[in-house]
């Protein structure tokens, strides 16, 4: 019998069902019994829990006298209202300071593992598991946070939940599932000198919109895409949910493979053989088909930037505003709405606007790559005068790597901020904000109002663009600097030799 | 544990705008509580009150007077957009919101908001624009949201028909929620756990 090609997404996905529910036509091994109308019971292999969204289900499960079912395929940290400042101060803000206790509490009470306050492996939940090993190619993976998709770039199913899914997962390590479409975004090509992935993915939201990928499971594919490292496919996967899609995918190759080696909690010894033969069959199958394709010409892309109000509008760095008359009559009053909030001129140039802060960090583009990308740009140069720059590195494992490289003494000595791990002024809930009416580039994942503080207004770029423009005080096309538009970023990102 | 839904009738607020994100919904520095009090103020906070905290002038969407008390929401494509935060869907139970119609919505919003018995209600563009130009002409009108029948019946006699996720409306009609559900299928999943050993052991020292 001829075996239907199926993709990387639905092998994972078949993997997992416990029960097919409602959707049941070739029964699996382990059926359920049914309910009519339920979805599919689907098995969570990693369960990733931080402060800010895990309060409540913690309360729920104590409501029920349910425990956590499977602590050992949980692991929690704090990165979302944590301070970036000195440590050893005390945390002001009492309504984090709760959060933050309430965390630990909830982890030793339930017997999850806790990376805290003071733990050397302690960053943004996003960048931890992939750099402890814990994300690994074939997986279910959930967290109560939209950039779970990052995990995605293992190969893993990674998406994200909302509290009541968080609560359902610690109690029984399933949830309940409809089956997404698949979508295949092939990016083909070589990048040119400063483009980067932040920049395929900013493009790819531009061109699909921010609802674009709604219902849908994207895979990435094409030769830019296998050109990336680990660190710049997570970029790409981090931003699908800005594209609106449930979860991206990039199918485990070499690169993962060496990334992954010899990392904490990835398998050791005869286990790494079974576990690398067994990622090997990930891939999608010559031949199979998906609900939707599109293809980018990775070649034709510039460093991309947003100039208004939600991530899929952004334009190359050389491109212009838009005019009221170059939208859809109906799209016409969300975009005035849009450069009314950015205080924008329609049709003016993009580059050359000004800007009062530039932040480097987040769970897009906080790894130790970025920051390498970054400094090379900021070596020997200063930020411009009245401009505040906050490099916030991904982790604490992030920060000891970029201090032993000297990083932090270039982003020092160029007058910006060094600081502690943690979501920063990706969301603006531990004190590190714009302020109302402040410009800032950023290299995180969303422009939305007020994400960066109230009334504050961001233009999202990648760790080149956002370093280029720090030096210069407005936005800047990176390569207009001479000794950066002379390498391809990849070599930048690859400066020093990788520890873990 | 939530109460079982039915049918709701209310007049409408309508916000004419795409891509309202969670961000707006639910501010993100109103997450720092660690239960779900007190997010009916949160509620699109910064549309209605400026960065020095002053109440917006003229006011907006649901604090306009005549809005007070309405429970179905009439929004642009997308509605939810972004972060995962199930603090939206709670300002907007909490503020009074039952029913909201759009063109769609974003996945996770879509999932969070079903599990607290808010309804996402959606119609095609066409329909959209229809109800768009009935609330202009008829602000104070009312609609009755009936989930059991699948209905929505407008002002004048008018109605039509939607969809819901069909396990979603059981649980809602019910007034339960999906753990319980889970958990009597424990034996399929303690199968399925049998033959695929765990992949990671967090726990490990």
């Amino acid at each position: 019998m001829a075996v239907k090609p199926r993709t990387l997404f639905e092998k994972i996905w078949s993997d997992h069902v416990v029960s097919l529910g409602d959707d049941a036509g070739s029964l699996g091994d382990h059926v359920a019994a049914s309910h009519p109308g339920a979805p599919a019971i689907l098995a969570i292999d990693l369960h990733l829990v931080h402060e800010v969204t895990s309060p409540q289900a913690f309360t729920g499960l104590r409501e029920r006298g349910l425990q956590v079912r499977k602590p050992g395929q949980t692991v929690a940290t704090a990165d979302h209202s944590m301070p970036t400042l000195d440590p050893s101060l005390p945390i002001l803000d009492e309504l984090a300071a709760k959060q933050l206790r309430q965390i630990e509490e909830n982890c030793r009470e339930f017997g999850i593992p806790f990376y805290g306050k003071g733990s050397p492996t302690r960053g943004i939940v996003h960048v931890i598991g992939p750099e402890l090993g814990l994300t690994q190619p074939g997986m279910t993976i959930v967290c109560g946070d939209s950039h779970t998709a990052t995990h995605g770039a293992f190969g893993a199913l990674a998406f994200g939940i909302g509290t009541s899914e968080i609560e359902m997962v610690l109690a029984t390590q399933t949830l309940l599932q409809r089956k997404p479409k698949t979508f295949r975004v092939q990016i083909d090509g070589r990048l040119g000198p400063s483009v980067g992935a932040k920049d395929i993915i900013l493009a790819l939201i531009a061109r699909i919109g921010i609802g674009g990928g709604t219902g849908h499971v994207i895979e990435y594919t094409g030769e830019a895409i296998r050109a990336l490292s680990m660190e710049e496919r997570m970029t790409v996967c981090n931003m699908s949910i800005e594209a609106g899609a449930r979860a991206g995918l990039i199918a485990p190759d070499e690169t993962t493979f060496a990334y992954l080696k010899g990392r904490e909690f990835a398998p050791q010894g005869a286990a790494w053989d079974a576990a690398v033969s067994r990622w090997r069959t990930l891939p999608s199958d010559e031949g199979a088909t998906y609900d939707r394709t599109i293809t980018i010409d990775g070649g034709a892309l510039e460093p991309m930037v947003t100039y208004g109000n939600n991530p899929g509008m952004g334009i190359p760095v050389t491109g212009r505003i838009p005019s009221l008359t170059d939208v859809e009559p109906a799209a016409r009053a969300d975009l005035q709405h849009a450069l009314a909030y950015m205080g924008l001129a329609p049709g003016s140039a993009i580059a050359g606007q000004r800007l009062d802060v530039v932040f480097i960090g987040s769970c897009t583009n906080g790894r130790i790559e970025d920051l390498r990308a970054a400094a090379s740009v900021l070596r020997g140069r200063r930020v411009a005068e009245g401009l505040r720059v906050l490099v916030v590195p991904g982790s604490q494992k992030v920060k000891k790597q970029a201090e032993s490289e000297g990083l932090d003494a270039v982003f020092k000595a160029a007058g910006a901020e060094w600081r502690e791990s943690g979501c920063s002024m990706c969301i603006a809930m531990n004190g590190d904000q714009l302020e109302p009416g402040q410009y800032g580039i950023s290299t995180s994942n969303r422009n939305f109002e007020g994400r960066q503080g109230k009334g504050g207004r961001t233009f999202l770029a990648s760790p080149v663009t956002a370093a280029a423009s720090a030096v210069a005080g407005v936005v800047t096309d990176p390569r207009t600097l001479a000794d950066v538009a002379a390498q391809p970023v990849a070599v930048w990102r690859s400066a020093a030799v990788e520890a873990h | 544990m939530p109460e079982p839904f039915a049918k709701t009738t209310s007049r409408v607020i309508a916000i004419p705008r795409a891509n309202i994100d969670t961000d707006q919904i639910c501010p993100a520095r109103f997450l720092k509580i660690t239960d779900k009090a007190g997010l009916a103020d949160a509620l699109f906070f910064d549309w209605r009150f400026t960065p020095d905290g002053k109440r917006r002038k003229p006011p907006s969407f649901i604090d306009e007077r005549h809005n007070a008390g309405r429970r179905i929401l009439l929004v642009g494509d997308n509605f939810g957009a972004g972060s995962s935060r199930e603090h939206a869907p709670w300002a907007l139970r909490a503020w009074g919101i039952r029913a909201i119609v759009s063109t769609s919505f974003a996945d996770i919003f879509k999932g969070n908001a079903l599990k607290n018995a808010l309804l996402p209600i959606v119609v095609s563009p066409e329909r959209h624009a229809a109800l768009v130009a009935l609330v202009a002409a008829n602000p104070d009108g009312e609609w009755t949201v009936d989930l059991e029948a699948g209905q929505v019946k407008l002002p004048g006699g008018e109605s039509f028909l939607f969809e819901i996720d069909p396990f979603a409306r059981t649980m809602i009609l019910a007034g339960t929620d999906e753990v319980g559900y889970v958990l009597s299928n424990l034996p399929a999943i303690e199968a399925w756990e049998a033959a695929h050993p765990a992949r990671v052991d967090t726990a490990r020292a």
